[in-house]
């Protein structure tokens, strides 16, 4: 019985550790040229590492096993052993350290090769959007040169397959960092400073994308997802993010709006198209057309928004979103006018 | 010993994030006056969940600024609002005072924030602005400005010369 059940629990546990070799959360399965880059560096250096390994573990076994059957003739001839020891260890010595050295510096070749060819962004006229990280949640903006075409959401990053994105990043409060594993390595957000990093994303997908810099409480809640689509699709979601909120369709969503405008949610978060201009917490302006709330904490839906409305800090203790005394009837409107933001 | 003392060194300050305070009821038994019309009613005591909690003064810092109020009172200074940062309250410095005159705004400028702001930030603001007015506890301390340029913290600052310009017109 504990033979299966050890047998069962390897089974998992091989099965888990496998799991983390594909998904939209790995950097071992790069979906672009800067996490495929990052990810043949890597494969270099531990298969480089994996073989001195093995070769110094060899000879460490093959000398074990040759001193025990040479120990006896030591006290005939010592003297020249030891002086023929002294010979023979030198030499290996000397080429021990002169193969590491050679071997170390290659690595840093390699490695600062490959630094130098993903630092340059793939593609003619990449597209530009700036990130700016607040705890806990991303602030993603398209900026365009008719600023009338500005576009700003939260938690979600569309891009156009096969075309490079040049993020432009800063934060509002702490250090954090941009890291979606299939597309690219991390990038730490700094206070005050702009930092810059591309990707290019080559296959449709939705990504997860996680802060990487512990930010405080809800760090662990602090994900985005990406979602590489095709050219029409991307321009339609464009197209669909510049227009201004859709006007609440039934009397329910009406009184939805009414609450928004007339309670605290309007103190911090905007709509574009109504009173709401606030911009202490994310924009709101095409809620409906996101996956998830919270920064990739709950699934989009009416129960989900509800329990997020009423007790945020169940859901993400110390998240900056205050709990809000609401009657059920304001908040089923509210939540029907916010389910209508598509 | 030794490792008992550091022991202390683990105990440390309990973060209220679920909301704690009763709105309501503090707000309904704040009147502006002792004189009233009719029998003495029997005046709310309720205490503010957040007085000598580092974090809520450090939240009423945060939301002091997003909500605006350096608009007016400029960081506790004062400008267009009075200072907060002296010992002269003109509506009274307990921590009821202050809420019910964020909730219920006050002659001469000062907008009610009853609806717009949840009680719990209000509670967190309140603690805030008593820090300005150097009526938190010693240890209190809020988070440190961003900019290069040193303060003390609010608690901790010289309150004697706020703001000159601004005389209220009782």
């Amino acid at each position: 019985m504990q033979c299966e059940s050890a047998v069962r629990n390897s089974v998992i546990a091989l099965a888990i550790a496998l799991n983390a070799c594909s998904g939209i959360q790995s950097a071992l399965d790069p979906k672009g040229p800067k996490a495929a880059g990052v990810l043949h560096l890597t494969w270099f250096l531990v298969g480089t590492a994996t073989v001195v390994y093995v070769v110094v573990v060899a000879m460490l076994f093959y000398v074990l096993r040759r001193g025990s059957r040479s120990s006896v003739d030591l006290d005939h001839e010592l003297g020249t052993e030891i002086i023929e020891h002294d010979r023979g260890m030198k030499t290996w010595v000397v080429a021990g350290t002169v193969l590491t050295t050679i071997i170390l510096i290659g690595f840093v070749f390699v490695d600062l090769s490959t630094a130098r060819s993903l630092s340059t962004v793939g593609g003619a006229e990449p597209l530009r959007i700036d990130v700016v990280g607040h705890q806990w949640w991303w602030e993603v903006k398209y900026p365009d040169p008719d600023p009338q075409n500005d576009i700003e959401t939260a938690n979600e990053i569309h891009v156009p397959v096969g075309r490079a994105v040049l993020i432009k990043m800063k934060s509002g409060d702490v250090i954090h960092s941009f890291w979606a594993p299939n597309l690219d390595g991390k990038k730490d957000l700094i206070p005050g400073h702009e930092t810059v990093t591309w990707f290019r994303a080559d296959t449709i997908g939705v990504y997860r994308g996680q802060c990487a810099e512990f930010c405080g409480y809800e760090h662990a809640k602090m994900a985005f997802y990406v979602v590489a689509e095709p050219r029409i699709e991307f321009e339609r979601w464009l197209a669909q993010q510049r227009a201004e909120a859709s006007t609440p369709g039934d009397s329910l969503a009406q009184d939805g709006e009414r609450v928004f405008l007339s309670s605290s949610c309007a103190m911090c978060h905007s709509i574009a198209g109504t009173g709401a201009g606030s911009n202490n917490g994310p924009d709101l302006t095409h809620l409906a057309s996101r996956r998830t709330i919270a920064a990739g904490t709950l699934p989009n839906n009416a129960a989900n928004l509800e329990a997020w409305i009423l007790a945020p800090q169940t859901i993400k203790p110390g998240a900056k979103m205050p709990a809000n005394r609401i009657d059920p009837g304001s908040l089923r409107a509210l939540v029907a006018y916010l389910q209508g933001l598509k | 010993m030794l490792f008992a003392l550091a022991l202390l060194g683990c105990k440390r300050e309990q973060r209220q994030f679920s909301d704690v305070s009763r709105p309501t009821a503090a707000d309904n038994g704040i009147t502006m006056s002792e004189l009233q019309p009719g029998p003495a009613v029997i005046h709310s005591n309720f205490q503010s969940p957040y007085e000598d909690n580092a974090f809520a003064v450090s939240e009423g810092k945060r939301l002091f600024d997003q909500m605006n109020c350096s608009g007016c009172h400029s960081h506790g200074g004062g400008g267009i609002g009075p200072p907060l940062t002296d010992d002269d309250w003109i509506y009274g410095s307990d921590p009821q005072n202050i809420f019910a005159t964020i909730t219920q705004g006050r002659p001469n400028g000062m907008p009610s924030f009853r609806g717009r702001i949840p009680a719990q930030q209000i509670w967190e603001l309140t603690a805030y602005v008593r820090a300005l007015g150097g009526l938190q506890g010693k240890a209190i301390r809020t988070t440190r400005d961003d900019h290069m340029m040193y303060k003390e913290s609010e608690q901790a600052r010289d309150k004697g010369h706020p703001w000159p310009t601004f005389v209220p017109s009782k």
